[in-house]
């Protein structure tokens, strides 16, 4: 294979590694780590609370009025719901005031070779075809491809179908209708809407339980730290070679 | 039939045999049907006595004519009285005297008499396949009656789901490819009335505004009476509160079925249907699918037939050919991916340990050191 100005660019990243061992970089500053958190909890009480929308736990027998068992999951849902938009707002905005790993998330460089190289790479490795991994000031690409498709375009499409939903109840003419009423006639109808959002929070818990996942594997086999970079922010590396 | 001086339709109405007083009441049922204030009875009054009658044509496509049956048992008998004097002095095939030729000939008559001025009312709809051949009216293909008669009427009312969506002719795999109304017709405004059958009273209503407002009702995005499908049945379900609480029928014959608990778990499409079942109901407003403990199944919602069984709320999809349900591919996802997860971590080990033994040793207790 020819060497193109990518490779030598990518050449010269490496280089640029500092080669003193135990380096460490900031990466992720205080609001991107904050938002991190709070996403991935509010995620977590969506695919909660969304399970238990569609099934509902046991009937509670005894007065209506005593109970309000679907009503307190429904307002969790919209609580975190709330949460979750808010914060993807916030994230946008913060993909330009943050540096420059912030706006990973909305950026996937498929124009560029050395992404595609390296994301070959990281799928060798993950399947053992590897000796050992390149080192990344940001994401490695896989999990960055991951990121873009399931968390940057699945989020929006659950935002999107989610307020629709939501604009049922809210009613005609409510902002929720005006923003995102059209989604329901584009989509089909109304429990294709629902479907759509359902099998969304299918994608989402697959790509949090290998999320989670490779971020624990990879912070023990890779070269350099992962979860305590989305703590305290900064990149360790764990030896010196490029 | 159709007269030389143009009537109005208190006229028409008087020469029925309809009393001025059961006139004026239905004036007044009609304004609240419609959700209009008591001045508005007035209003209708006035409009019925003194415009001339908008001519009413009823086709009939591929159907199994509830429309009509609905729509004959409006809740006031003297609703479907009135209107039907309305209507059927027209054409209807399925409810006027007169047959054969000598009924086609009215059409015909209306089109130039009353061009760009009579309402189209279309129960049923066309298949396109075969050349049309697998609905034929007066000998020849339905789709052409269509077009034929939609080309200089007002407007077109799309009754029930056949006309609205295609309903269950068109449900999958379509073989006639029955086509909904609106799919036919672009260039004339069209009022969705779906439902399986619509409701009477919504039938009426909406004739009634049309003609004595000579305008079309506010319809929603999806071309919708807004008065009459604004909302789910789900928002105005009287099982609702124990839907709120979390009380759920879970199967038939128990405990909470005979309590009347929210039929949600049991399949009930409340939550994603539009129709006025939950408030105008249906029998002289007796009752309606639900009150009798039988969950919704979506009838007034676009391809309700193709939505899976009508007892499960989450409903399946059709994709590459197989039918299944979200939360089973769901689930069997999540245990793939956690065995790979869980094989994967357990090789990841298990390479680290090859390619570092020293680590092996340096965690464990000196008998393995042997090992070295
Ligand atoms: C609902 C759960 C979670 C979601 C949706 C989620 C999502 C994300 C996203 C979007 C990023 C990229 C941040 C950015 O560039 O803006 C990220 C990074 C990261 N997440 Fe999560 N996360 C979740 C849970 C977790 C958990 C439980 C852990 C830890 C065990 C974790 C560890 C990490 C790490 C280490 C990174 C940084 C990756 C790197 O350094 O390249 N995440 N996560
Ligand atoms: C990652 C994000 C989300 C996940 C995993 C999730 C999951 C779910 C699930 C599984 C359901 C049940 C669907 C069914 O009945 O088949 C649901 C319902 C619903 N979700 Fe979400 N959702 C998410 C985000 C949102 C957002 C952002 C909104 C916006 C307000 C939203 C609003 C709703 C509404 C209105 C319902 C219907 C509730 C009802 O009718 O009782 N969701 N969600
Ligand atoms: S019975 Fe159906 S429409 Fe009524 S509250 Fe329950 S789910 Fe909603
Ligand atoms: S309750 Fe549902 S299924 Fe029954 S008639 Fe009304 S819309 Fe149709």
């Amino acid at each position: 294979m020819s060497t193109t100005t990518e490779d030598l660019l990518r050449e010269r990243r490496r280089a640029g590694i500092p080669k003193t061992r135990r380096t460490a970089v900031y990466v992720y500053q205080a609001p991107l780590r904050v938002w991190h958190w709070v996403n991935a909890l509010s995620i977590t009480v969506l695919a909660i609370t969304g399970w238990f929308i569609a099934n509902p736990p046991p009937s509670v027998m005894g007065e209506a009025s005593d109970h309000y068992v679907m009503g307190y999951i429904r307002f969790f849902h919209f609580a975190a719901a709330y949460v979750f938009a808010v914060g993807f707002l916030f994230r946008i905005y913060w993909a330009f005031a943050g540096n420059r790993y912030a706006m990973q998330l909305f950026t996937l460089p498929v124009w560029r070779r050395s992404f595609w190289r390296e994301l070959w790479h990281e799928v060798r490795w993950y399947a053992f075809q590897e000796k050992e991994p390149w080192k990344y000031y940001g994401h490695n690409p896989l999990a960055h491809l991951f990121m873009v498709v399931i968390i940057t375009v699945g989020g929006l499409v659950m935002m999107v179908t989610g307020f629709a939903l939501y604009s049922e109840q809210a009613g005609a003419g409510s902002w929720q209708d005006r923003l995102f009423g059209w989604v329901i006639p584009l989509v089909g109808q109304s429990q294709d809407v629902r479907l759509w959002h359902h099998w969304g929070m299918w994608v989402i818990v697959v790509f949090v339980m290998l999320h989670v996942y490779t971020a624990i594997r990879e912070d023990v086999m890779s070269r350099q730290s992962l979860i305590s970079t989305m703590i305290s922010g900064w990149r360790m590396f764990k030896d010196d070679r490029p | 039939m159709p007269r030389s001086t143009p009537e109005t339709f208190y006229e028409v109405m008087r020469r029925q045999g309809i009393t001025r007083r059961s006139f004026l009441k239905f004036c007044s049922l009609t304004a609240t049907a419609l959700g209009l204030a008591p001045s508005f009875a007035g209003k209708i009054a006035h409009a019925m006595e003194t415009k001339p009658r908008t001519p009413v044509i009823w086709l009939h496509g591929l159907e199994c004519t509830c429309c009509s049956e609905s729509f004959i048992r409006s809740a006031h008998p003297l609703v479907s009285d009135v209107v039907l004097s309305m209507i059927s002095l027209d054409y209807d095939d399925v409810l006027m005297a007169s047959a054969g030729h000598q009924a086609e000939s009215i059409l015909s008559e209306i089109k130039e008499k009353y061009k760009g001025n009579y309402i189209l009312a279309v129960e049923g709809n066309p298949p396109l396949n075969q050349d049309g051949m697998s609905c034929i009216v007066g000998g020849r293909p339905f789709v052409e009656q269509l077009k034929e008669m939609a080309a200089d009427c007002k407007a077109i009312v799309s009754w029930g789901s056949c006309a609205s969506w295609g309903c269950v002719q068109a449900a999958r795999p379509n073989p006639t490819r029955a086509t909904p109304v609106d799919k036919v017709i672009l260039d004339k405004p069209i009022i969705k009335v779906p439902g399986c059958p619509p409701i009477a009273e919504v039938m009426t209503g909406v004739l009634t505004y049309m003609l004595t407002f000579e305008r079309i009702p506010p319809l929603d995005r999806q071309g919708r009476p807004a008065m009459f499908y604004g909302q789910r049945i789900h928002d105005k379900c009287y099982r609702r509160p124990h839907f709120d609480a979390g009380q759920f029928v879970e199967s038939w014959d128990d405990e909470a079925a005979r309590k009347g608990y929210c039929l949600y778990k049991m399949g009930c499409k409340g939550p994603t249907t539009y129709n006025a079942c939950s408030t105008v109901r249906w029998n002289n407003g007796v009752s309606f699918p639900i009150q009798s403990g039988h969950g919704c199944i979506g009838c007034s919602e676009d391809g309700f037939w193709d939505k899976g069984s009508f007892y499960q709320h989450v409903t399946n999809v059709h994709a590459f050919g197989i039918e299944a349900n979200a939360d089973k591919v769901g689930l069997a996802a999540v245990g793939v991916v956690g065995a790979a997860i869980g094989g994967h971590a357990a090789y990841s080990a298990y390479t680290a340990i090859k390619k570092h033994p020293e680590t092996m040793e340096n965690r464990t207790d000196s008998s393995a050191g042997d090992q070295q």
